[in-house]
């Protein structure tokens, strides 16, 4: 549906005469030469690789500048770009490249983490629904059908205003800034696993009238080990582009609710709560504004260039153009 | 069909039900209650005094207990008061209410009477450089932060060119039509912007699935003109799904609206409901959420029941 880049033409690979019986090799090649063919995502993995590289880089960008990034300097404000600040420095002093760097590892790690865990549940969810149909499979998917008609922002600031303490955190545990990162990533997952759910039940239905599951059954496999061994290895495709089209919505997420001040909680920097006094600072230092949102809008772009490229090279059925 | 939309109702108003107690249980579990308001409040507070307070307020019922007195109240058409706002919680929700639907509804249209002719366009042309473009676009829309982009708007619009206000709803004494519509102009061309992104984005991919079909092979064939087969014959088999997704796009347009609405400061139902909860308004919070809720379920509604409406194919099963 949203390939920017013409599809694989029947020509494009003319080793493999039709008819052939393709190697796994030539598979492999196929697949690559596919998500070549979509420049814009070829482009997007380089990007995507230079910025996480760059990103796991903070330490030792930390240790060249020889700066702390947490370190505030009340005597250089807002400073424009300098041989020792190379971006220039926040309202508070504070180097905005290292914060930048750091800010980066997080809104990473929250990507990656809630994408995964939602693709863990939703994958649970889709194999027991559609591996043990009937009354249990209708329950879910009203379930699942419930949490996607729900206004997901309002509900995901609710969530992430609720009080940890109320229950039974310690208060030293809920108000580090450690247990902000991981609240995020559970509150995003809970929200966002419905989108794999039905697509790994949807999957499930079909390969579990196959003969080799049947086979299986035959044998005495338990249903477990159906699923896990037998249903899930044949869904695995789907599930990593589905995971990798959903990190970038939830990059979205993280950021937003960090701009709200309900996110990721300083000191600890993310693109989102860069900006969270964008608004007050927009008179006097415009140019803070600009670098967390363009690296939030660039990371999502690549992430969903990419998953679209991968979706064209992996799973080429369900493209529609 | 009765029976199918009826059948929908009834889920729709169960689920309306159980979401309605996983809010107040989810409010209950966020901090600032009207106790810990009062002990903020009083620092000789005893914890007895504390304790006698919350049998005030009823705070020491079980939570399903508190949740059936809100549920009756609420069944008779009382929401209870707003503690920010010092009115009922009906009165509050009204104004915001209308205001948000003004917001909507006008960038809802433009986006809309844009984003169809566009997708039409861009999906007629396909692989050449307007399609390309076109459809960049629709990535970059779907890619940028709703938040980000509001704050460059005003940076441009207000802060460099002031052109126009960054925030509110009316200037205070003035609250006329043209007046209003200033203010509207910065809120409305984000989200326009942000929703011709998004149906484009889906109007593109449907024409391009309807005209690989064979009657459209056979229209041409008949010798009709590129404009009668798009717009006679493609389109009008590309809105059917076209439509659902309006439905739907209208019904998350009220919490899309949202973060537009924070970050311009614009006194509608998105900032009402991001106050409320900020500020522990529990009874406005509930009420506010609710409404969001129900209106997201009643798009959906519509949207199933529009698109069994529209394609004969579907069965109301």
């Amino acid at each position: 549906m949203t390939g920017v880049e013409p599809t694989l033409a029947d020509d494009a690979l003319p080793e493999v005469v039709a008819g052939q019986r393709l190697t796994r090799r030539d598979i492999r090649r196929l697949k690559w030469r596919r998500f070549r063919s979509h420049r814009l995502a070829l482009a997007s993995a380089v990007v995507l690789v230079i910025l996480i590289l760059l990103c796991l880089s903070a330490p030792l960008v930390e240790w060249i500048l020889g700066m702390d990034p947490s370190r505030v300097d009340l005597d250089r404000l807002r400073e424009g770009p300098s041989a020792d600040h190379p971006l220039g420095t926040d309202e508070l002093g504070r180097d905005v490249l290292l914060r930048l760097l750091y800010g980066g590892r997080v809104s990473l790690l929250v990507g990656f983490s809630a994408a995964g865990m939602a693709a863990v549940i939703g994958t649970l969810i889709g194999l027991l629904a559609g591996y043990y149909g009937g009354w249990f499979d209708s329950m879910l998917m009203r379930f699942t059908d419930g949490v996607i008609a729900l206004p997901l922002l309002p509900l995901l600031i609710v969530l992430s205003a609720i009080d940890l303490q109320a229950l039974g955190v310690s208060a030293d545990l809920a108000e580090s800034p450690a247990i902000s990162v991981w609240r995020i990533v559970v509150i995003i997952s809970l929200v966002s696993w419905t989108g794999v759910a039905r697509l790994v039940r949807g999957a499930t239905l079909s390969i579990r009238e196959r003969e080799f599951v049947r086979a299986a059954a035959a044998m005495g496999a338990s249903g477990k080990r159906i699923m896990f061994v037998h249903i899930l290895p044949n869904v695995t495709t789907p599930i990593i582009v589905a995971t990798t089209l959903s990190i970038g919505s939830v990059i979205l997420f993280e950021s937003v609710l960090s701009f709200l001040g309900l996110g990721i909680q300083p000191p600890l920097p993310s693109w989102g709560n860069m900006l969270t006094y964008a608004q007050e600072l927009m008179a006097t230092a415009p140019q803070l504004m600009v670098w967390p949102g363009l690296l939030i809008f660039i990371i999502v772009i690549a992430f969903n260039f990419f998953g679209d490229g991968l979706q064209d090279a992996l799973d080429p059925r369900a493209m529609s153009d | 069909m009765i029976a199918f939309i009826a059948r929908r109702l009834l889920g729709t108003f169960v689920l309306l039900l159980i979401m309605s107690f996983v809010i107040y249980a989810l409010i209950g579990l966020m901090p600032g209650d009207p106790i810990d308001i009062a002990i903020n409040a009083d620092p000789n507070m005893t914890p007895e005094d504390a304790k006698r307070l919350k049998a005030i307020y009823g705070l020491d019922q079980p939570i399903v207990s508190r949740y059936l007195a809100w549920l009756s109240s609420a069944l008779q058409g009382d929401f209870l008061f707003s503690r920010l706002h010092n009115q009922p919680v009906f009165d509050v929700i009204m104004p915001h209410l209308w205001r948000t639907i003004l917001l909507m509804t006008i960038s809802f249209v433009l986006a809309t009477a844009i984003a169809i002719p566009l997708g039409v366009w861009a999906a007629a042309r396909p692989r050449t450089w307007a399609d390309y473009t076109v459809n960049l676009f629709c990535f970059a829309g779907k890619s940028m932060p709703a938040f980000w982009l509001g704050l460059l708007l005003i940076l441009l619009f207000a802060v460099q060119l002031r052109a126009f206000p960054a925030s509110g709803f009316e200037t205070v004494g003035d609250g006329s039509v043209g007046d209003v519509l200033w203010h509207l102009f910065l809120p409305v061309l984000a989200l326009t912007l942000l929703n011709i992104a998004g149906i484009t984005r889906f109007m593109r991919g449907e024409m391009i699935g309807v005209l690989r079909q064979d009657f459209i092979r056979t229209a041409r064939a008949k010798g009709l003109s590129n404009r009668g087969v798009l717009y006679g014959h493609a389109l009008r088999n590309a809105m059917i799904p076209i439509i659902t997704i309006l439905a739907l796009e209208f019904g998350g347009l009220f919490s899309g609206a949202l973060i537009t609405e924070i970050v311009f400061g614009y006194p509608g139902m998105g900032k009402l409901i991001f106050d409320a909860i900020l500020g522990s308004d529990f009874n406005l919070a509930q009420a506010v959420l609710l409404f969001t809720t129900l209106v997201t379920l009643l798009a959906n509604l519509g949207a199933d029941v529009t698109y069994a409406a529209v394609d004969p194919r579907i069965s109301y099963s």
